[in-house]
């Protein structure tokens, strides 16, 4: 019905922001959510900054990536 | 029967509608039994050994990318098809079909991306031709290459392929895909969201060395990690149990398929090769593989045992069936 | 999961709707259904944007798409979604011109860039994607971009949910409600389902510990017969939702009669353009004959978006029906129950 992925306000410009998904950003509209603040997590869907959700929704759903990290990351080659 | 007399976007993507539409148009009409196979090169018996023959086109929108560009592309995956056979390649051909009105400049940044690519190899691009077509006929450039390599030891096969195989990658997937669509989307990075596009054969060498009795060997490309082991266990008549929590992604990567709806199994690599080998080489494999450059995050994701398809265990303790999707994918909202 | 199997007494098997077309594929990637299969039976409902649009709504996209000089620009979800036999990528391999685009907003810079061309945007989705629509549409008007259209397709999901609860035959012991909608329009639209028809829900996320959650909190009120509406995505869907999103979606839509596929005509069940911005409206701009679709005979999808029947159980599952040859937009869509099901066909 609706994919949506947390990430952080890092800028505001007008009514876009820039938000930071973990290793990248991308521009995303902010009429949804006059309210919403730098720093601020939210929920982008469609490009479209549709909720706000905490850190903790953020680790959650980058949590998944904590495990695997640990089963690829390389011992330093002999 | 072809349903629709067009060729289609989806006919060109590595999906099914891919290998459907080179079956019911090429392989009936040729009937060339090196082509049947659908290996990535063509091995035909010479004095004093074996050679292996390849061909690839390369139509990549966009042509510039963070980490290569469409000229760097053709000559890696030419590599790594031969590499993909323990194929040293020797010699490489390209020819260019060019849009009238491209700029002499790109082209030029094209043609350094090959020079630059093909030495890595060791390999020689020894025949080349160049066609203009008027404005509006072609889409800026489009490269076809074909190459030859001399097979080390004998050539490697999915029919080669045991029960109780380990299943090693050579790195990271989904990254060419996820430089593609930071370009499409603007996406901002730091570091950036780079293509893995990169020649192996020097990898190969070294790991062929380490673990000589490496079964079969298959690049990744368009369709993903997830399109050639339904095709290696296809071809190689095994089941393949993978881990998926054992599949090394980049956080980067992970996220940018999370926000996009796409599935990074099925998402390209240029520059990632999957091996098939008995289990107790896979540790002097790793190792061999992750004193490469291309092959840092190296990992066993997975075992060969009887049966047909892919299965992989879910990160949650599930088991889901792994088959390929009709076509590449698209950004989804749902 | 374990938890939830072992407070289900023995013998009793629960009917479970994950209303949400993302959880069927986020169920289906965590590969559980078999695991809780002989103790939960996971029904897939109507909760797939793409599965819901009618027949004739596709076949009318796709006349719009071979009128000269139109733009199409559409999720990518539509691209493969059938309609007498024809889809948008058929239309594109004909000369139409066709985008798959991340965000509605896209269809604007389109549209300026393209000015002697008419670009018409595909709406679909649900309650979660039609204020990004709505927003289109004002920032559309505030540039006097006048080239730029919406064909409205869109849902509301509390009809199909009461048309679900009223439907006699329907056996669902509870309803796994989705995340994002709830994150838009709040807890209190979902009150009816257990204060009328006592049937207990779960607004719930998308996560693995979501989703484990979801089913534990349902299987709990369900056992101990405690219908109530609890909320296990609190940190995305505040009580209220998102009062200005629903105000913006507000301003530019309103309830419309819609034809839903599978379930056919609920009254208020879909969104059309107001009066106000009726010269967006691309059914006004484009006024085309109703083309009559051939309905595919035996395709019961209908049957699977109700959770009357597991896909598994339509005779052309897997057979006539495949993701190469898809009769119904449940197997065309990655998000469609049927999909979801033959993508990961568990093991």
């Amino acid at each position: 019905m609706c994919l949506a992925y947390p990430g952080k306000i890092v800028r505001i410009e007008g009514d876009t922001g820039e938000v930071d998904f973990g290793g990248f950003t991308k521009m995303v509209n902010l009429m949804l959510m006059p309210a919403a603040k730098l720093g601020d997590m939210v929920l982008v869907h469609a490009g479209f900054a549709i909720g706000a959700t905490t850190e903790q929704d953020a680790e959650e759903t980058r949590d998944v990536l904590r495990r695997i990290d640990s089963a690829f990351v390389p011992e330093e080659p002999r | 029967m072809l349903d629709s007399r067009l060729i289609r976007l989806i006919d060109g993507e590595g999906g099914r509608a891919t290998s459907r539409l080179v079956r019911e148009v090429f392989l009936e009409r040729f009937k060339s039994p090196s082509l049947n196979a659908l290996c990535d090169s063509a091995i035909r018996a010479v004095r004093g050994g074996e050679l292996a023959f390849t061909t690839d086109g390369f139509v990549v929108d966009p042509l510039f990318f963070t980490g290569g560009n469409i000229g760097k592309l053709a000559i890696c995956g030419t590599v790594n098809d031969l590499s993909a056979m323990a194929a040293k390649p020797i010699m490489i051909s390209a020819a260019f079909i060019i849009e009238e009105g491209f700029e002499i400049e790109r082209l030029e940044r094209i043609v350094e991306g090959m020079a630059e690519a093909a030495p890595e190899a060791g390999v020689e691009i020894s025949a080349g031709d160049t066609k203009v077509v008027p404005r509006g006929k072609a889409d800026g450039i489009f490269i076809t290459t074909s190459g030859i390599g001399e097979v080390v030891g004998f050539a490697r096969r999915p029919e080669l392929i045991r029960d109780g195989d380990a299943l090693v990658i050579s790195g990271d997937i989904a990254r060419h895909a996820g430089a593609v669509v930071a370009v499409r989307e603007a996406l901002r990075a730091e570091p950036p969201i780079e293509s893995d596009c990169a020649p192996l054969w020097n990898m190969v060498e070294s790991a062929l060395e380490a673990a000589p009795q490496i079964h079969a060997m298959r690049d990744p490309t368009r369709g993903g990690l997830g399109g050639i082991l339904c095709e290696l266990a296809e071809q190689s008549e095994k089941r393949f149990v993978v881990e998926e929590s054992a599949i090394p992604i980049s956080p980067q990567i992970h996220n940018l398929c999370e926000l996009f709806g796409y599935d990074p199994l099925f998402m390209a690599c240029e520059g990632r090769m999957l091996f098939a080998l008995p289990a107790e080489s896979a540790p002097a494999l790793l190792e061999a593989l992750r004193s490469s450059q291309y092959g840092r995050m190296a990992a066993i994701i997975g075992r060969v045992e009887a049966g047909s398809g892919v299965v992989m265990n879910t990160r949650f303790g599930g088991k889901r069936l792994i088959v390929e999707p009709e076509g590449a994918p698209l950004p989804r909202i749902c | 999961m374990q938890k939830c199997l072992e407070i289900i007494p023995d013998g009793v098997r629960l009917n479970f709707m994950e209303v949400c077309g993302t959880h069927t594929m986020a169920i289906a990637r965590m590969g559980i259904r078999a695991s809780i299969g002989e103790k939960i039976r996971l029904i897939s409902g109507p909760g797939c944007p793409v599965c819901v649009t009618s027949e004739e709504d596709i076949a009318l996209s796709l006349q719009i798409a071979a009128v000269k000089d139109v733009i199409i620009t559409t999720f990518g979800d539509m691209m493969r979604v059938p309609a007498g036999g024809k889809c948008l990528l058929d239309a594109k391999a004909s000369g139409a011109r066709i985008s798959t685009v991340f965000s509605p907003m896209n269809s604007l810079e389109i549209a300026s860039e393209n000015p002697n061309s008419k670009v018409v945007f595909l709406g679909v989705g649900f309650e979660t994607t039609s204020p990004a629509i709505a927003a289109t549409v004002l920032r559309a008007r505030e540039r006097r971009i006048d080239n730029f259209f919406v064909l409205p397709m869109m849902k509301l999901v509390t009809p199909a949910l009461r048309y679900l609860c009223e439907h006699p035959d329907l056996t669902i012991d509870g309803f796994i409600l989705p995340g994002h909608v709830s994150t838009i329009i709040g807890e209190e639209p979902y009150r009816f389902i257990p204060q009328q028809y006592s049937k207990p829900c779960v607004i719930t996320g998308f996560g693995e510990e979501d989703i484990a959650r979801g089913l534990l909190q349902l299987t709990k009120m369900t056992v101990e017969k405690r219908p109530s509406l609890e909320n296990a995505y609190s940190r995305a869907v505040p009580r209220e939702g998102n009062q200005s999103a629903v105000e913006i979606a507000e301003r530019v839509f309103e309830p419309v009669f819609a034809m839903w596929r599978g379930i056919g005509g609920l009254p208020l069940s879909g969104l059309g353009l107001r009066e106000e911005f009726k010269r967006f409206d691309a059914r006004a701009e484009f006024d085309l004959p109703q083309t009559e679709i051939a309905l595919e005979p035996n395709c019961r999808c209908g049957d699977v978006i109700l959770g009357k029947i597991q896909p598994t159980q339509c005779p052309q599952f897997g057979h006539k029906c495949l993701p190469t040859n898809p009769l119904g937009p449940c197997m065309v869509s990655s998000e469609g129950a049927c999909a979801a099901y033959y993508k990961y066909r568990e093991v």
